[in-house]
């Protein structure tokens, strides 16, 4: 199998490029704290509203401009469906899904998961800018779903 | 007593009672992209907040009806219908065995289009073509799916049988390049819907009651085990045009037979796991997985970026052979006049932001920032859409008038070329609307809304407005192409057209004959398959939440 010289140095450029991807999502995974939402709790989707934390959905000071969110989706809302938090606050997110399939994406961020009934999402966003996010549902839900969305204002 | 049968059928180019066959699959996949398009004009025009859909044909269902005619039968009954032309095209006329297996395939899949189409219409099926459990459509919508991928194993099947017949008469000879492509596609068509033939059986069940809840994460990942490699089926079959038919219709040789036959067999053993990297952003999978699965879905990427290689290779020969000088003195020796090299020609043009786009969202955190906006849509409207569908149409102008004993004239050579124009104009205002508006965060799958007056939402609209522009022009290119097809097939003079393929360079080295390991290349395919899968399945399934009961949320 002879193989020209030039495609020997674009096919070794082009490996380098996939590698040195794959490398980067992997330093940014797991040196840098970036990784993908990847939650592995999990509830039994029937439950969920007598199950903790999922009876008291909410926000909760855990600490110094750090938040907890704990949130309920249901074909078509969110819930809590507004949140105020100060500037520069960190939000950690706990998400399960009541019924079907839903998306969480906080627009004007990197924050975008999949949630799902039987699984808790965890997913953590800092809010420096002040202003109001629009979140929403990003995964087809019914037919209500162009309606699913909530707020975050940040303060 | 079949040989004559079948020489006699060939005596004038085409066989008659094959072409029967292919030009009747033919037929129906550009009926149902006719259908399928302009649900998608309706689409179009509602996200940019110019139509409002009624009630009982609303957006989710004109979508799902979209999705599936065009994503499932049009792309499977022309793929099938292609490969069955190029087996007996290139191996004497199909085996009336084989033939006969193509129209059991074809009547079955119709019957399960029949009922998959009829529940969505009723408005029992809003699920979109992925169908996400615990959205539960009608049991029959299951069932005809099911009946579908039926019918396309016996495709496959056909396929295999042929080329094992035609290698028990051919001893010792190389499946004929075409023929080699043939081979992986019938490989991914069978390998690629186990997954999601495991899932619809598991949902026939809970969808008739009979079980009372499902796996919802496990249903997920057999969908999409299924649903990538189909893309890439499609893509393949495009990339088969690329390597044998564009080099002859430029007047050059194939780039080279062995590197070629590597390329395929690369995407056949490299695709199936592909599909995690549509839940890069799920629960239930650990960070580690994920990554793993990044490197599995990049390696996808390799073969292709050794097909970029080697059709600018075979560009830049012929060009030199027609006196070019320079780096791109080529660009002006091509045939761009010539509507069965330039439809291919911006396909393989589109695949450059298409694949590039791809490994950008395949990185994980890339795809956090794009996971179902409409920049996923813009994607695969530029790939599927173009990359594969372009090159799909590009291949009509020669192998309908081939297959119907009948000419391309330069009128329709003409008319071609503005179809193709058209099309590629519609898809960049359309895609490249969807890409910009999908950056910004719009969604997809989501009917035209304000989200209760968001200013963010409002600042979505105008890009929203370009689908609307885009798709209107896609939908005139649409009745165009549809228009040519059938008019190649009936009406156009009578006579002899040429099924272009490509022969090698005079000096070329002769092609090993360890391409030919087929059972290895499955073995290496089924080995990597499990390494992909075994873990994240047996985790799915032995650490699995309580299941889920059906909803109707539609």
């Amino acid at each position: 199998m002879k193989m020209h010289r030039y495609e020997k140095i674009w096919l070794f450029l082009a490996a380098s490029m996939l590698v040195i991807a794959v490398v980067y999502s992997g330093v940014q995974t797991f040196a840098l704290g970036q990784g993908p939402p990847s939650g592995v709790g999990m509830i039994d989707p029937e439950k969920v509203e007598e199950t903790a934390p999922f009876d008291n959905p909410g926000i909760s000071k855990i600490g110094d401009n750090e938040y907890e969110v704990v949130m309920i989706l249901r074909a078509f809302s969110f819930e809590p469906n507004v949140i105020e938090i100060p500037a520069g606050a960190t939000v950690h997110f706990k998400m399960t899904s009541i019924d079907v399939m839903h998306g969480f994406q906080v627009i004007g961020t990197n924050l975008n998961a999949m949630i799902m009934p039987g699984h808790i999402q965890e997913a953590k966003q800092k809010f420096k800018k002040p202003g109001e996010y629009l979140a929403i549902c990003n995964e087809y839900c019914g037919v209500g779903h162009q309606l699913m969305s909530m707020k975050i204002i940040v303060k | 007593m079949e040989t004559i049968e079948n020489k006699i059928s060939t005596m004038s180019g085409s066989n008659r009672l094959d072409s029967r066959l292919t030009l009747t699959y033919f037929s129906i996949a550009f009926i149902t992209l006719l259908v399928g398009g302009l649900l998608g004009l309706l689409q179009g025009l509602n996200r940019a907040g110019l139509l409002e859909l009624p009630a009982n044909f609303n957006y989710y269902q004109v979508l799902t009806a979209h999705g599936i005619l065009l994503v499932l039968v049009f792309s499977v009954l022309f793929v099938i219908a292609y490969f069955y032309s190029i087996l007996s095209h290139t191996m004497d006329g199909l085996f009336p065995i084989v033939r006969k297996m193509g129209w059991i395939s074809l009547i079955t899949m119709l019957v399960g289009v029949v009922l998959v189409v009829t529940q969505v219409v009723m408005g029992n099926a809003s699920v979109m073509y992925t169908f996400y459990p615990p959205m539960k459509a009608s049991p029959w919508f299951y069932v005809g799916l099911f009946i579908v991928v039926a019918g396309i194993w016996i495709a496959a099947f056909g396929g295999f049988t042929q080329i094992a017949k035609w290698r028990k008469r051919n001893r010792g000879k190389h499946i004929p390049l075409l023929g080699f492509f043939a081979m992986g596609v019938f490989i991914l068509l069978f390998f690629g819907s186990l997954g999601v033939t495991a899932e619809v059986l598991m949902l026939i069940p809970w969808a008739f009651g009979w079980t009372e809840t499902i796996n919802v994460m496990l249903s997920r990942t057999l969908f999409w085990s299924f649903g990538h490699t189909f893309v890439n089926i499609w893509y393949l079959t495009a990339v088969s045009l690329w390597y044998v038919v564009v080099p002859k219709v430029i007047g050059g040789r194939l780039f080279s037979d062995t590197l070629t036959r590597v390329v395929v067999i690369l995407l056949v053993v490299s695709n199936i796991p592909g599909g995690f990297h549509h839940q890069i952003v799920d629960p239930g999978m650990s960070e580690g997985i994920k990554l793993t699965h990044a490197l599995m879905s990049m390696v996808i990427g390799f073969p292709s970026l050794m097909t970029a290689f080697a059709m600018f290779f075979v560009f830049a020969r012929v060009g030199k052979k027609k006196g070019a000088k320079g780096v791109f003195g080529w660009i002006k020796k091509m045939p761009w006049g010539d509507v069965r090299f330039l439809a291919p020609m911006i396909a393989m043009i589109f695949f450059i932001p298409g694949g590039a786009g791809g490994i950008a969202q395949n990185a994980n955190q890339l795809n956090q920032v794009v996971h179902n906006s409409l920049w996923v849509v813009g994607h695969f409207h530029i790939t599927v859409g173009v990359t594969a569908v372009l090159t799909f149409f590009g291949a009509m102008y020669w192998l309908i008038p081939y297959l119907s004993k009948r000419t391309l004239t330069p009128a329709m050579n003409k008319l071609g070329v503005i179809q193709t124009l058209i099309w590629t104009i519609g898809m960049v205002f359309m895609a490249g609307g969807m890409h910009t508006v999908g950056l910004l965060g719009a969604p997809r799958r989501t009917s035209y809304t304000t989200y209760g007056d968001s200013a963010t939402a409002a600042s979505w609209d105008p890009y929203l407005l370009l689908l609307a522009v885009g798709g209107t022009l896609l939908t005139i290119a649409l009745v165009m192409i549809v228009y040519i097809v059938f008019n190649l097939m009936f009406f156009a003079p009578k006579g002899n057209t040429e099924f272009p393929i490509a022969q090698g360079e005079e000096n070329a080295s002769e092609t090993p004959k360890w391409t030919e390991q087929w059972t290895v290349w499955i073995i290496v395919m089924l080995f990597i398959v499990a390494f992909g899968y075994v873990i994240p399945l047996v985790d799915m399934i032995q650490n699995a939440p309580p299941g889920s009961p059906p909803f109707v949320t539609w």
